[in-house]
């Protein structure tokens, strides 16, 4: 039995406790009787059969009928599936997606459809390798839909084959994947990682245009999304079901398929990074030595590459398909019964280790600008209720923040740590006057379209994800980070955690409760 | 040279010298040193026969043989498999659920028989999680038949006899026992080798005792090794070969050997194509019954070998080893 995430109180023999840095880590000693940290659930069971339980889900879907019935010779099938962003890290092949495609695909098979594509839905994200896509779908869908050019990534820029379906009451316009909205029948496959993915969130940023995706990845709407785990209270979620309405009245038929994952994050022998630390053994404690001296001394390349050859053995815990809204309700269920972990009240400090990856660096390097979206913008957000944090309290990440960018990923950000950072970090105020110019920016573009760029706009829409954190937050403070670059943040630089609570105690005093959240495996603090 | 041979001939001769010395006080002695003779008008009875179906492989599952095996496996067959046929194993992500298990339940393997590689090349492809709790089912009367083939075949490929013409109560009780103790077994369904390149018919040996064991059935593809050592080459040729694995198989309720057997038997026709074109048109032409069949075209003859000829076009035997690069000709 799996025991529920967990919430200590430190005391004088609470042990140092684990910070991510990166790709590293450190033991830091949190100060006793006023500290607590937050561990996430133990991974729940996983499903024996999967495939059984895939095939249960497509003959038994949710407000729909089953796949079978809805597939039939001469129709168009156009199958949808999340990009490299999910799993984080990349999980175990096969991947759930490839399961689910493959039992879709036997069934259309069956039913005799002969003209299936299958869209790799990106949003604005970069394009992924071909190694990404056959480790996501595995090499038999690959090698019999790719050759065919029955399998590709959507282009949000591709204006020829984009379809406006209409524009919602509060004027926002709905344009998605055109094959995807010609089709008569929409799948999507989802794996659900986080509570804000899935649901109408899928199709339309997945398969939306930019014009579709600025109605609400933008600082105003997500200032007031609190939080992005939290689909009630989250303003992006509200924009993004009003344009899911449009699709359901005016786009195709969509059957949705999602699956959830527990958290069973890291593969022996780095399993002890997601044990409690007074539960680690002789073996772990060796372990974790061996590895921080080796990674201390190992360079950044190096480490990186074996970070990013992790894979997660993740389980998938449950397979829901049929009507979005009915889908993604069960799934969200899920999700929170593997995530939730309540906590009492807000405190003064929030810190968090800021790990390796985040959505938007997969097989690639942690820029500065990523590691602000994943500490403002991902881990402040994994919460329900309220802010972990008081408003105007501080946060404290620990993170290198080197000055690193993967060139061929990561173009835009470059200029952008460069030229609009030095503007300004205010998101309202780069949204007026940077945005445009990088959204519309002709070889931006043609990096995204033809190569494996993110979106000339994507820095902005990365920072942006943490708007509602810089806002609450009185002052943010990186241990360990190259200080030029944590200036060029906003953000206040520290040697050591120490001094990091010493910053600290000029905004909220000396003594100041502190709240660690022991991330990943991902948690969501039901805060009361 | 000549000096190198001269000298092996003289060390030769002194080796059959020194034999013949120490024979020599025996030539001398009779009974009991030397074997009694017959007395006419006795008859010796015969002993039973320890060969064939009948012959024990119990000691081939003992710790040290299975040591001695487990090198073997790690070794010369690895080796010789991947000189030989250099092959690409897919499909073993299927069996995910079932390696994924702290203790992978035992599974029956029933691939399609083209060459003796076969065995080591399924040896070498099994998942880890099978490899060394293997044992192979072989013909009791072409593996088995004399003293020193059984001891090769029980200790390297951990076989056992089977009598291809009907799995008998003997053969399958031993069967049962070995999955019961966690052994995973390899069974040729077409009881034999392709005598021609195309497969011939399953028999109901693998569904048979998949039902009476309870143990999965894995259908198995095994593309190319018909061209390397196929029956009747008297040396191979060095190929590509192509290792299929598909979804674990159980026999639904109320099925009948016969019906599963012939589910099998579609499961690997399958796997054949999707090894030939691929995994999209295999499942479309599977669902529409068109797979092409494993055992040929009903002709035959001359044409019959020429559509093998065609078929292996498009398989791991059509594929060459890489060639060096060379530029283009541009004139």
């Amino acid at each position: 039995m799996p025991r529920p995430g967990f919430v200590l109180d430190v005391d004088r023999s609470t042990p140092p406790i684990l910070f991510w840095r990166g790709e590293g880590f450190s033991l830091e000693k949190l100060p006793a009787d006023r500290s607590r940290v937050i561990y996430p659930p133990e991974p729940l069971a996983a499903l024996d059969d999967v495939d059984g339980a895939i095939r249960r889900a497509l003959l038994q879907p949710h407000d729909s009928d089953p796949l079978p019935a809805l597939l039939f010779p001469g129709m168009k099938l156009t199958i949808a599936f999340d990009d490299a962003s999910l799993s984080l890290p990349k999980m175990r092949t096969p991947d759930t997606r490839q399961r689910v495609i493959e039992a879709v695909l036997d069934l259309a098979a069956a039913a005799g459809v002969d003209d299936v594509h299958l869209i790799a839905a990106l949003g604005l994200h970069r394009r992924m390798h071909d190694y990404e896509l056959r480790h996501v779908l595995g090499n038999r869908i690959y090698d019999a839909f790719e050759p065919r050019g029955a399998l590709y990534q959507h282009d949000a820029e591709d204006y020829d084959n984009l379809a406006e379906l209409g524009t919602t009451p509060e004027g926002e316009v709905v344009e998605i994947n055109k094959r995807a909205a010609d089709s008569d029948l929409l799948v999507y496959v989802n794996v659900n990682q986080a509570a804000m993915d899935g649901g109408w969130k899928s199709v339309t940023t997945g398969l939306a245009s930019y014009r579709c995706l600025s109605f609400h990845h933008n600082p105003e709407t997500l200032q007031n999304t609190r939080s992005l785990m939290d689909r009630h209270h989250s303003e992006l979620h509200k924009s993004v079901w009003r344009m899911g309405k449009v699709v359901r009245d005016n786009g195709p038929k969509i059957f949705q398929i999602e699956t959830t994952l527990n958290t069973d994050t890291f593969p022996s022998p780095f399993d002890f990074l997601s044990k409690r630390e007074w539960e680690w053994t002789a073996r772990d404690r060796a372990t974790y030595l061996a590895t921080a001296k080796s990674l201390d001394r190992a360079p950044s390349r190096l480490a990186r590459k074996i970070f990013h050859g992790i894979e997660a053995p993740y389980r998938t815990t449950s397979v829901q398909a049929g009507d979005t809204e009915s889908v993604h309700k069960i799934t969200l269920d899920n999700v929170y019964a593997q995530q939730l972990v309540e906590v009492q009240g807000q405190t003064d400090i929030l810190t968090m280790g800021i790990p390796f990856i985040c959505p938007y660096n997969p097989e690639s390097i942690m820029n500065p600008i990523l590691v602000m979206c994943m500490g403002l913008g991902y881990l402040f957000n994994m919460y329900r209720g309220m802010p972990l944090v008081r408003e105007g309290g501080v946060v404290i990440m620990t993170h290198p923040t080197y000055r690193d960018f993967h060139p061929v990923h990561h173009p835009s950000y470059i200029d952008f740590y460069e030229q609009v950072l030095a503007d300004s970090n205010d998101p309202v105020v780069m949204s007026k006057k940077w945005e445009k110019q990088y959204a519309e920016d002709e070889w931006y573009r043609h990096l995204y379209r033809t190569g494996n760029a993110y979106h000339g706009v994507h820095p902005f829409y990365a920072w942006y994800w943490g708007a509602h954190g810089l806002q609450h937050a009185g002052r943010v403070i990186i241990v360990g980070g190259e200080p030029r670059a944590v200036r060029r943040l906003g953000f206040t630089p520290a040697s050591t955690m120490d001094d990091a609570f010493e910053i600290a105690s000029d905004v909220v005093g000396r003594s100041a409760t502190v709240t660690h959240l022991h991330v990943p495996a991902i948690l969501v603090a039901d805060v009361q | 040279m000549k000096h190198v041979m001269r000298r092996a001939q003289r060390a030769a001769g002194g080796a059959e010298r020194l034999v013949r010395l120490v024979a020599a006080p025996l030539r001398n002695h009779g009974f009991p040193y030397r074997a009694p003779t017959v007395p006419k008008g006795v008859v010796v009875p015969q002993e039973a026969s320890k060969l064939g179906a009948e012959y024990d492989t119990e000691w081939a599952r003992s710790a040290l043989a299975r040591t001695a095996r487990s090198v073997i496996t790690e070794g010369p067959i690895r080796l010789l498999a991947r000189t030989l046929t250099n092959p690409e194993i897919v499909g073993t992500d299927r069996l995910d659920d079932l390696t994924r298990l702290d203790d992978p339940p035992p599974v029956i393997f029933a691939p399609n028989h083209h060459s003796h590689l076969d065995t080591g090349l399924m040896i070498r492809s099994v998942p880890s999680a099978w490899r060394h709790d293997l044992v192979v089912a072989a013909a009791a009367d072409y593996f088995f038949d004399k003293h020193w083939k059984a001891a090769f075949s029980a200790l390297a490929l951990n076989a056992i006899p089977i009598d291809r013409e009907a799995t008998g109560r003997k053969s399958s009780d031993m069967i049962r026992d070995l999955i019961a103790d966690g052994y995973s077994l390899v069974i040729y369904p077409e009881g034999g080798r392709s005598p021609d390149g195309w497969g011939q018919s399953f028999k109901g040996g693998a569904a048979y005792l998949s039902s009476r064991t309870g143990a999965p059935v894995v259908p198995v593809f095994i593309d190319g090794t018909g061209a390397i050592f196929g029956k009747g080459m008297t040396k191979p040729k060095p190929g590509r070969t192509k290792v299929i694995f598909g979804h674990p198989l159980m026999a639904e309720d109320g099925e009948s050997t016969r019906r599963f057997n012939a589910r099998i038997e579609a499961a690997v026709t399958a796997l054949g194509d999707e090894a030939l074109t691929d995994y999209w048109t295999a499942r479309q032409r599977a669902h529409a019954g068109t797979s092409p069949s494993l055992t040929g075209p009903e002709y035959n003859g001359w044409r019959r070998q020429w559509a093998l000829s065609e078929r292996r076009k498009l398989g791991a035997a059509g594929l060459r080893r890489r060639q060096r690069r060379r530029w283009p000709d541009l004139g």
